[in-house]
């Protein structure tokens, strides 16, 4: 069995002049790393690492934006034996004093030594540091060795063994309880092994393109790790770029012979409405073999927006496929087949509605559309069960749960997550499905999480934010998601309610809570209603009924 | 003309981008680095003002270095127009 580090020391010797990465920035000449420039980079700051004490196995936050500081420091702490765990930057957006909470509060949970960031953002990383708690250095990127010739002999991360830690992916919590999950060297090589049978992955033809941001397990597995470790050429993009002009991920396949893409489900719907032909005038869709819808609920229509769109280019129906994934299983659970389009299933909505169960449409009565997520990869099974673990039939809904030889070691540093998310060896996902023919169709989740474009949002914190707003009546708000056809993903609404019944009053009340919410928060808050007193459906205990305060919500507005 | 371009670009935003069509917005609030236009809802902008403007805005300058205001948006558009 072997090691991530082996892996890079044998495409070192054997493919130095291979092509890696091809680093896109916009307004710049594409900066393309050979394994050579890959390993001689990440060389340099394992040797950081090194001359700053840091040990192998200890925990290195990496707080870096797209481009070749994050390549190098990244692949750097796994030839030191390291464990690396990329965060996202602070955005435009977003209030710093928040994004310190956040960081203070992952820090009191994943106890790194190490924290690595530019010089100009040094002050910020600081700000979340608080007396006694674990880090000992902030490493900054004009701090890094000079280069040198790799001494395989010496790296500390020739030591790891197959059953260590290597990386951390942090999976969102709610506030204050952030999990990393942690893999071992051994559960990412199998998922690399079986996720490549299952996409028929092959370095000597495939080409992946990537806009994705790498502390989010679809960019970071399927679209760092897996094509760097595989020797498969990677062109990357930053998310920052790609939101600003979609259309050069569509370039890129087309100027690079781009083979293989991953999506979350809004993507398909944003560059459907926002790419205008003369953008991409002259670009060759048709090497695209596979876009890999995941990470949100899969829609057939997004699917068919895009294709519509984009057939002109030579793009191929086929290529549009889905997949279901988790961090927790390294990356990828199951996997549409590639030859062909992913499974429709036209079902009874009633039936599926009110006893739980996918079975045929009824003439005269409305049906719904599901998407299949494909097939369990070849490590993978999956059962469904109810309540009580109990294994149910095939069209029945009830938790999907996960096992492989590539599962989570753990959450680091929460023995309690990890107890309550895992029973006799089968990881419990906490979304709902079903299985029809071996196919796996994803319905819904047993927790309250909203997805929005890619981004997991949980109710509870939107709530208390929106409490905080002055004029909001404390715990008497709620939360959740509404799913967007427009978008491709859900939007979400906040209802609160307040003293004043003054329309301009409840406006500006309104308006403060969409401010407060946006600065503080992943996302950008658009639908605020303000209510008057007794609006918001408790339960019996007090708790917030979130699906009865929505259903009440869109029967309100459908009435107007 | 800075008037008319500032009054259609607020329409704009409250009613396409927001989609609060009797939002007022001032001419100095800012706009993006408040995330009142978020980053996917910025091409939008650039979309709108190369059609009713003629004037082109690079995705590179699609961030509050550029403009974050009205104001901002509106002077640049002036500055731009052929």
């Amino acid at each position: 069995m072997t090691t991530l580090p082996n892996l890079l020391q044998r495409s070192y010797q054997e493919a130095p002049d291979k092509t890696s990465i091809i680093l896109q920035h916009a307004g710049q000449p594409d900066k393309p790393l050979t394994y050579r420039d890959l390993i001689r980079g990440a060389n340099r700051c394992a040797l950081t690492y090194a001359r700053e004490g840091i040990q192998p196995g200890e925990v290195v936050i990496l707080i870096l934006q797209h481009g070749e500081d994050l390549v190098y420091s990244f692949w750097g702490a796994i030839l030191h034996g390291a464990i690396p765990s990329i965060m996202p930057f602070l955005t435009e957006k977003l209030a710093p004093e928040k994004y310190r909470a956040d960081l203070a509060s992952l820090i009191s949970i994943t106890k790194p030594t190490t924290i690595v960031t530019y010089p100009e953002f040094e002050q910020e990383v600081r700000g979340a540091l608080v007396e006694g708690d674990s880090v000992r250095r902030v490493i900054l990127t004009d701090q890094i060795e000079a280069e040198a010739e790799p001494n395989f002999e010496s790296l500390q991360g020739f030591k790891s063994k197959p059953e260590d830690i290597v990386v951390l992916q942090h999976s969102s919590g709610t506030t204050g309880l952030q999990k990393g999950v942690a893999l071992s060297h051994r559960a990412v090589l199998n998922q690399m092994d079986a996720y490549g049978q299952a996409i028929r992955l092959d370095p000597a033809s495939d080409v992946i393109v990537s806009w994705l941001p790498l502390y989010h397990d679809m960019g970071f597995i399927a679209c760092f790790l897996m094509p760097v470790l595989l020797r498969v050429p990677l062109v990357n993009m930053s998310p920052f770029d790609w939101v600003r002009a979609p259309y050069r991920l569509h370039l890129s396949v087309s100027q690079y012979k781009g083979t293989l893409t991953w999506l979350p489900n809004f993507a398909y719907n944003f560059c459907a409405h926002k790419i205008r032909e003369r953008n991409l005038d002259g670009a060759d869709l048709s090497s695209w073999r596979a876009i890999i819808n995941c990470s949100e609920p899969v829609h057939v229509e997004s699917h068919d927006l895009f294709f519509e769109k984009f057939s002109a280019y030579g793009l191929k129906e086929s290529a549009l496929q889905t997949c279901y994934a988790m961090a927790e299983n390294v990356f990828a659970v199951t996997q549409s087949p590639l030859d062909g389009t992913p499974v429709v299933d036209e079902i009874d909505r009633e039936t599926f509605m009110t006893q739980r169960l996918a079975t045929p449409p009824k003439p005269d009565s409305p049906s719904m559309k599901m998407t299949s997520s494909g097939r369990p990869l070849p490590n993978v099974k999956i059962r469904v069960v109810d309540e009580s673990f109990n294994d149910l039939p095939d069209r029945s809904v009830g938790e999907i749960a996960v096992q492989s030889d590539c599962m989570l070691t753990e959450y680091f540093n929460r023995p309690d997550a990890t107890e309550a998310a895992i029973k006799d060896g089968w990881y419990l996902t906490g979304d709902y499905g079903y299985l029809a023919d071996g196919e796996l169709y994803v319905s819904g989740r047993k927790k309250d999480l909203i997805i929005v474009g890619g981004k997991n949002v949980y109710p509870q914190d939107l709530e208390s934010l929106a409490s905080e707003v002055p004029g909001v009546h404390k715990g008497r708000t709620v939360a959740f998601g509404m799913y967007d056809e427009e978008e491709g993903t859900e939007e979400v609404v906040i209802i609160a309610e307040a003293d004043s019944t003054d329309p301009s009053e409840q406006e500006a009340i309104a308006d403060a809570i969409r401010k407060h919410v946006t600065k503080s928060s992943a996302i950008a808050l658009r639908h605020v209603k303000v209510v008057d007193d007794k609006w918001i459906i408790k339960t019996s205990s007090g708790k917030t009924a979130r699906s009865a305060n929505k259903e009440k919500f869109l029967k309100e507005l459908n009435s107007q | 003309m800075t008037t008319e371009i500032i009054s259609a670009l607020a329409k704009f935003i409250a009613e396409k981008i927001l989609k609060q069509p009797n939002k007022a917005i001032a001419a100095d609030e800012a706009l993006i680095s408040s995330g009142m236009i978020d980053s996917f809802s910025l091409m939008d902008i650039a979309l709108f003002v190369e059609d009713t403007f003629g004037v082109r805005i690079e995705d590179t300058e699609l961030n509050a270095d550029t403009f974050d205001n009205l104001n901002q948006l509106a002077a640049l558009i002036v500055s731009r127009k052929p």
